[in-house]
Order: C-alpha cells, then structure tokens, then sequence
C-alpha cells in the first residue's frame, strides 16, 4: 500500500494506516506529513466537548449526516479515556454512528488518550493533519468529557462545541468552574425532555459574569436523537467561523494553535532526549535516593540531569 | 416464630457450640474455604438457626398459600391441584416445520405451547430484509405475514391450549396475528389464553431485540393492556422477564430487584395512561430464571412474590386480590449449559427443575442438554420434558405446599434478597424510576459488573464449573446436533413474494396509512393492527411505517 | 512505549446476546488493548468499514444465533476484497464443532466456544497478530 497516493487520493485505509503509525511515533509517518503538510490548511476544525452522557457522539453523527446533505466531507477524531493501570481502552463512540460507517465522505477513527492529559490524544494533533489531506472540508474532535480536563480542546480547534444536557444538577456547577470559557458555540442537547430553558438561563447568566471575550458565544436548543435542530446548530457554527474569518480572528488562532504545537513538539523531544540519558544511566533512581537521605536537594538533581544535554 | 427466653437459650447454645465443639472440628479438618457464598455471592453462614430469623412474624411474613403476602405460593393447594404447565419454547424454520414440532410436544404430553421467532420477526423485519440475511428460521420461526401464523396453527385448536408468545417489540403484530387465526378458527377472542412476553425494557436491558424508543414502546405497551382487559380477558398481557437480566450475568437479588423494577415502571405507565389498576394487574405476570445454587433460587422466588405483593397493595393500592400475586413462568438457565460433557447438562437442569418447583412456579421450561451447542434435538427436547415429568410424578416435592418453608436458612435468605432488592429499587426510584436508569445505563452496568466478576471467579477457580474448569476430559465430536437448513431463506422470500402479489395491495397501502395517522395520534392502535394484519399486510411494513412515525431505539451507554 | 493492541468487537447480525463479547471486550482492555466496541446489529459491510478506519489488528466477532456460517465468512471475504491481508480474525460463540472447518476454511482463523476462558483468548491474540 502506498500511503502517500492513497491518502491523497482519499482512500480510507492509507489514512487510516497513518493514523495508526502516528499513533505509534513511527518517524516514516512524520516523514510523510512533513511531505503533504502543503496539502492542509482547508479543513474547518471543531471540537466537541462536554459532560458524559450529554450525547456528544449522536449529536456529531447527526451534524455529519446534515454536513454530508450539502456534500461536505467529514471526518471524525472520537477519544476515550485509556486506563492508567493497564494502557487498555474502550472506544465505544461509533456506536452511535453506525450509518456513517459506510458513507464514503465519512472517516471515523476512535484514539485512545494514552495517557496524555487534556481530554486529548497526543496524536490527534498528527490526524486531524492526516484527515486534512485526506479531504475533509469538516473535522469533529470529540474529547473524552470528564469535564476539567478538556481545555486542550482549544488549543486544536477553531470552533469549541460544548454540548450540554438538562438537569445536570452538580455537574454544571463543574463544568462552569473550568471550561464554560472555552465554548464558541452551546448545544444544549436532549431539549425535548424540557428543563432547556432552565439550563439555557444558567449558561446566560454564566456569560453575562464573563463578558471579557469579544464573541459572545450562542446556545441552541436541540435534540440530536429526535433530529430537532441540528440546521441551527449548524448555523450557529458557521457564523462563528464567518466571525473569525471577518474579523481575522481565524488567522489569531492558527498562529496561537501552531506556536503552541512546537512548544509542545520541541517540550516532548526534549524530555525523550533528556529523560532516555537519564534512564539510561539509572540517573533518576540514583538521584531520588540520594533526594530522600539529604545527600542532594531536588534542585540540584535537576541541575545534574540537565547538564546531559548542555554538554 | 420462638419466645424470648427460647431464642436466648438458643443463642447461647450455638455460641457454646461454636466454641466448643466447632473449634475442635476445625482444628482438625478446616472448612474447604475461607468463604462461602451462594452462586450469586451472598454470604452463606456454617448454620442457620431460630436465631437467624428471629424477626419473623409468621403471619406477616409468610402467610398461607394464595393469601397475601403470597410467600408460600399463589394457589392454596398449589401443585396438589393442578401440576405446573409443562411448555417447552419452540420454534425453528419455516412455520410448518414448528407446527409439526407442537404437534409432537402436545403428543408427548405438554400441556401448553411456547412459541420462539426468529429474530427478524422479533425485531420487525421481514425475510427479504437486508438485516434478515443469515438470520431467517434460525433461532425461531419465521413469521413475515398472517399466512405464516394460519400454518403455525394449523389443525391446533386455539381455545383448548394456552400459548405463550416470546414476541416483545412488535408483540401487538403478533398478538393480532393470533387474534386472527382464531377467528378463522371461529374461537372468539375472550376465549383465547395465553400469553405475550411484551416487555420491552428488558429488551433494552439484556436481550437486544428493541426497535422503538422507551417512550413509544410503552405506549405500545400500554395500548395492549387496555385492549386485552376488554377483548381478551383471559390473556396475560406482559411477562416481566428476569430471565435474560440473569442470563445477562445479573445476581439473583439484581434478578428480582430489577424485574420488579420494570415492573414498577410498566404500572405506572398503565395508570399514567388513565387504566385502573385492578383492571390489569391481575393480567400481569413474570418470567424467572433457575439456577444451580437449589436453596438460593427458591429463596428467590419466595422474596419476589413477597415483595411485589407488598409493591402492588402498598405503592399502587391495588385492591383485588389478583392484583397482588406475582404469577412466574421459570426456565432454566442456558447460561449454565456446558458445551463440554453436554450430558451433564441433563444434571444441571434437573437441579434448576427442583428450584423452579419447590419456589413454586406457575409453569416451566427445561432446557435441552445440547444448547450450548446449537439448537435442540428432538431427543435432547424430549429428555428435558421428562426431566419435568420424573420431577412432579416421582420425586414428591409437589405433594405438599411450599415445602421448604420454616427451613432457616431458606428463610434468612429470603428476608435477605426481599431487603438486597428493595435496597436497588429504591436506587431506582431515585434515578428516577427503571426507565430512566436503563436510559443512564445504571442497570446495564451493574448487570456487566456482575458477570464479568462472575467469569473472573471462573477463570481463577474460585468457581468450579464442572468439566470447565474442573474434572474435564477430551471432548469427543459432537454429532448430534439440529441445523437449519439455509434453503429455509429462500422459500421463506419465494413465500413473500408471492404473498405480495396475491393480497389485495391497495387495501394494504389504505391499511398502512390509516396506521400512520393514528400513530401520529394517543389513539389505541390494536384495533388498526389488526385490520393490517387480516388484510395480510406484512410485520415488516407495519414496523415500517411505526420506525417512521416513532424513530429507531439507540443502544445506551455500554462497558 | 509497547504500541497497544487494537481490537474491533462486533456483533454481526439480528442476535442481543452481548454478554460474551462485554466480557470479552473488558477483558481485553484490561490486558492492555484498545478495544473498538461497535454495538448491536452491525451488518458486514459496516463491520468492514469500521475494522478499515480503525486500522485494527483484529477482528472479534460473536455470535448466539446460528448465523455464524453466514456472516463470518462474508466478514472475512469483504475485507479480503478491500485487500486487507494482516488483520486476523476470529469469532466466539455457540458454534457447533462441525462448523469449524469450514469457517476456518472461510478465513476465520480461530473459533472459541463456550467455556473458553478470556485468558485463552488474550493468548491467543497475543501469539497470532500478522503485523
């Protein structure tokens, strides 16, 4: 299989498999990004977040199926947590989108966090590359949504989607602590089992008090399972995407997410390369020893360890 | 039950024992384990004495049987009177192989019939449907259209047997399909007995085979409730299953809690719907699994009827005596079938048999030996109805009521699955009642949680399954089993098709929209259902236009 | 970092029976997969599509039905038509002896039966993954 062709031919199992690879930090993967990397750029990227249980995954198949009606392509990046103790995981997300399976403007693919923090894969960044030159005119990335955590959220997407559900009760009060900031656009879903406007008036008053951004982020009403207000949410994501294109706000936040990813690119080579010496010559063990009988502060362990690399 | 100054005696002479007399013997030879527990984990202690139920009230508690609080059974001679009925599920093919096979069953001596259907049908497609492909006669009968049902009992006379449908999602397709028959028949319908599983939220619990949303399915449900306590009196109208939430892997006491559960919800629906609840409980009946742990499966039985008499004079006022009974059809466990040395399934049966009796079961299915295998033989099926039929004529459990009864064990843990399931029903409640928590997947969840702990003991032998993971030998080949024959697919679509071009086709569309507006309406739609059904429109078209109108059901939260 | 195992569980066909592939799917997880869970009712074809996009190594399939001899071997015939030649797969359930042949013969490359422990099936994959 050649990667490279099928990928830019959108064959699903090219970018499937590097997805995979990237997933893997194979080196062959980046190569061929740093290759096709003229070809993105064109993908409208939206993250989807919010509490569990508030349909995240039924509402992304249902604006995929509306998107798909205007013949959009779109691709979806679906992350559940991996278990810190066994480096297992569930994806359980394509559950609800099994129509999409075989649509052929359609690639799902399900990422387990692997243990990086933030609601996000370390490799998502790397896909939603892959599903740019794949074709996608629309990326959805649904985090895990266990709420503190997901403000990694922003720094990927153009659009943040928090969808949220009624009578929450506790867990709205969670969500307000953290990450009520990020949202461009509310989708306050399972509206047909009323207590919608309750909710919608908690988020207004929750963004009256930080009036501090310049957009002011909209709330639909919507059902995803019934399909009742899906166009408007659509709506509502296209016009804040039409806000960050006028204003060239679009443009602010490109170069934001890219500063941040070779902050983050250089941060994580730097850690191998110093970490891997420091492992190599059992340096961290003999440190943290000689830490806890008061032979060495922890400052000027950490002093010894970066003088691996500054030599 | 015993006087203070008895149970002080008691008390003090079981501590004498302990320390004497117990600490000895152990010394000598310990206890096989360090805990012992039933099969569903409750702890089970060395000896049950007076002092173990020191808080019963025999009246209160126990009763007499076919009087509240119906613990020691709902009849008052029980199996004295008449023995339990004795009806085997059946159901493979095409509908004239099936009709054969009741046939024979009522000519072995079974005294009710028990149809399975195939898993289009039972989930609202017909043969020539995408989804069908593979699955057709496989599990049960085909039934695509009336024609079908004619065969299915052809030459059975509908007012002498009772039936007992496993049909959930489109049970009022079914249910007017046999309505039908019988009026060919010429047996109106206030004759007819029998029973339809309709219970929809264990479908989306446990067995899968939902099409519409809990909303919808409930007013299906409830549709059907009002029609029957009119039309056709003498049919039970829901069997609220436990045996696929145990089957699912769930304890006993989440078998009971959560049955109840449902049935609380199915209740409520009722009532919501502005039905009386005399008018329809008395329809009410229950479907229990049985086990292997013999003691800790008649406990069961003895604490559900207990507790749903209580649930139904206490929570719903229901004032009919009938009202208050729970009346359970048992089969016994598939989940416990080994495909290894499948004999000794025969073993495993006959001990669920015993529970399912001496808890007191309205009626029972034995399953066959080689089910873990494939579907059952005729041989295989006919062992397990004599497995019944040795248990009420030769063994003597149904010679006197209730026999266990007063065994203080059996009665300690009775009191304890009653309190175990109270403890999740009013878990429930606070989630807002069965449906809800189903909708937040609690209920699955616990049920996942219990059988995966239940595999995990296997695997680490804290479990034995005999001739599992204990005592096995090479397994020889094993022969003798049923296969449908895939030429049963296409003659069941060559069947359709020319179904579909004989009826009269412009009656069938004025059938379906008529259907579709009165969906769109709170009307009952039994009456319109079954003018679908006798114009020969098909199960499929009919669940077509109500996925139409009502939307398809989504698979909650899993793992 | 030792790259997880991906393995999509399906349930082909009409049958509700998931206890077996929950089990399974926990089971593997708790060995250190990522387990793809893809529901009731999966047809073939959508089976195919999700094992492609997920890029899995395995495919697990359950089935209580009896509709194994059907749908196995159309799972295992599609995925070679997309030319997909290094996922290995292989289904559970009440599956009679009989049948094995042919289904092995079909693509399926292992068959477990009731009373298989998860732990055989962990092994299993372990020692047989084509990639």
């Amino acid at each position: 299989m050649n990667i490279e062709e099928g990928l830019l031919k959108g064959e699903k199992r090219a970018c499937a498999r590097l997805i995979t690879m990237l997933e893997n930090n194979d080196q062959g993967a980046i190569d061929i990004i740093k290759k096709l990397y003229k070809h993105t750029g064109r993908a409208y990227v939206i993250g989807v977040t919010g509490p569990p249980g508030s349909g995240k995954s039924t509402l992304t198949d249902r604006l995929t199926k509306e998107l798909r009606k205007k013949n959009k392509k779109v691709g979806i990046i679906a992350i559940d947590p991996t278990s810190p103790f066994t480096g297992g995981a569930i994806l359980g997300d394509r559950i609800r989108m099994k129509d999409l399976s075989l649509d052929k403007g359609v690639f799902i693919r399900s990422m387990g966090t692997r243990g990086s923090l933030g609601g996000m894969s370390k490799a998502t960044w790397g896909a939603i590359k892959v599903l740019d030159i794949y074709g996608a005119d629309y990326i959805f990335i649904e985090t895990v949504g266990v709420g503190q955590s997901e403000i990694d959220i922003v720094k990927i997407a153009h659009t943040v989607l928090m969808v949220m559900v009624p009578n929450l009760g506790d867990d709205i009060q969670a969500i307000k602590a953290g990450i009520m900031e990020i949202a461009d656009v509310f989708a306050i879903n399972k509206a047909d089992l009323g207590g919608a406007n309750k909710t919608q008036l908690e988020i207004e008053m929750n963004l009256d008090l930080n009036e501090k951004k310049d957009y002011r982020p909209s709330i639909v009403q919507v059902s995803a399972s019934k399909n009742e207000n899906i166009d408007k949410v659509i709506k509502k994501l296209s016009e804040h995407r039409k806000y960050l294109d006028e204003t060239g706000e679009m443009i602010e936040r490109r170069k934001r997410n890219a500063k941040l990813e070779v902050i983050r690119l250089v941060e994580e080579e730097l850690m191998d390369l110093i970490m891997n010496k420091a492992l190599e010559e059992d340096m961290l063990e003999i440190l943290s020893e000689q830490i806890i009988s008061r032979d060495i502060d922890p400052y000027s362990a950490k002093d010894n360890i970066l003088k691996l690399i500054k030599k | 039950m015993f006087d203070e100054k008895e149970l002080k005696e008691i008390k003090k002479g079981k501590n004498k024992w302990a320390e004497e007399t117990v600490k000895k013997a152990i010394s000598r030879f310990p206890e096989r384990k360090e805990k012992f527990t039933t099969g569903s984990n409750l702890k089970v202690d060395r000896l049950y004495t007076p002092v173990d139920v020191e808080n019963s009230n025999y009246n209160e508690k126990l009763g007499f049987p076919g009087e509240y609080p119906f613990t020691r059974g709902v009849q008052p001679t029980m199996y004295r009177g008449r023995l339990w009925t004795m009806r085997q599920y059946a159901g493979f093919a095409t509908a004239e192989e099936s009709n054969k096979r009741y046939k024979y069953l009522l000519a072995q001596g079974q005294t009710g019939l028990s149809v399975a259907f195939d898993l289009p049908t039972q989930v609202g497609y017909d043969s020539d449907h995408g989804l069908s492909e593979g699955e057709v006669g496989k599990v049960g009968v085909a039934i695509d259209s009336l024609k079908d049902m004619e065969i299915l009992f052809d030459g059975i006379p509908l007012d002498k047997v009772s039936t007992s449908m496993t049909i959930n999602a489109p049970a009022s397709i079914l249910l007017a399909m046999y309505i039908a028959v019988a009026e060919k028949q010429g047996v109106s319908k206030d004759k007819l007995r029998g029973t339809i599983q309709n219970d929809i939220l264990k479908e989306y619990i446990a067995r899968g085979t939902y099409i519409f949303p809990p909303q919808q399915s409930m007013r299906l449900i409830t549709n059907i409730f009002e029609y029957c306590s009119k039309e056709v009196p003498k049919w039970n109208t829901i069997s609220i299953s436990g045996y696929h939430i145990r089957e699912a892997g769930s304890t006993a006491v989440q078998e009971v809690a959560f049955t109840l559960a449902d049935g609380i919800a199915y209740v409520e629906a009722a009532i919501e719907a502005g039905l009386d609840v005399d008018d329809f409980a008395p329809r009410l009946s229950f479907f229990f699994n049985a086990h292997n742990d013999l003691l800790e499966e008649v406990a069961k039985y003895r604490a559900a009827r207990r507790l749903w008499a209580k649930i139904m004079k206490e929570r719903f006022n229901a004032k009919k005596e009938k009202s208050l009974m729970l009346k359970f059809h048992t089969q016994t466990a598939g989940s416990t079938l080994t495909a290894q040395q499948p004999d000794n399934n025969i073993v495993r049966v006959t001990i669920q048999t015993l529970a399912a009796v001496l808890g007191g079961t309205q009626s029972l299915h034995t399953n066959s030996k080689d089910e873990a295998l494939a579907l059952p033989t005729e041989e295989a099926v006919r062992i397990a109805l004599r497995t019944q039929q040795i248990v009420a004529h030769e063994s003597g459990v149904g010679e006197t009521v209730d026999p266990l009864a007063g065994s203080y064990y059996i009665e300690n843990l009775t009191d304890r699955i009653e309190k175990e399931a109270v403890e999740y029903i009013k878990k429930i409640d606070k989630l807002g009642g069965a449906p809800k928590a189903i909708e937040k997947g609690y209920i699955q969840k616990e049920i996942q949680n219990s059988a995966y702990n239940y595999q995990m003991e296997i695997e680490s032998k804290e479990r034995i399954v005999i001739g599992v993971n204990k005592f096995q030998v090479e397994e020889e080949h094993h022969r003798d089993i049923l296969k449908v024959d895939p030429e049963v697919e296409r003659l069941q679509k060559q069947k359709l098709k020319a179904l579909k071009e004989e009826r009269n086709n412009i009656e069938v569309k004025n059938k379906l929209r008529e259907l579709k507006t009165i969906a769109k309406t709170s009307k009952n739609l039994m009456p319109y259902i079954l003018d679908a059904v006798k114009a020969y429109t098909t199960l499929g078209e009919i669940c077509d236009v109500l996925r139409e109108v009502f939307g398809e059901y989504e698979q909650s939260v899993i793992l | 970092m030792e790259r997880p195992i991906r393995v999509l569980v399906a349930k082909p066909g009409l049958d509700g029976h998931d206890r077996g592939a929950k089990v399974i799917a926990r089971s593997l997880r708790d060995a250190g997969m990522e387990v793809i869970y893809t529901g009731l009712r999966q047809t073939p074809e959508q089976i195919v599509a999700a094992a492609i996009q997920e890029d899995v190594d395995v495919v697990a399939m359950s089935i209580l039905s009896g509709a194994h001899n059907h749908l196995f071997p159309k799972v295992a015939k599609l995925l070679r038509e997309e030319g997909v030649d290094d996922m290995l797969i292989i289904g559970g359930g009440v599956i009679p002896d009989g049948d094995i042949p042919f289904l092995k013969e079909s693509g399926i490359e292992e068959i477990f039966t009731p009373g298989t422990s998860t732990t055989q099936v962990i092994e299993y994959i372990k020692n047989n993954l084509k990639r």
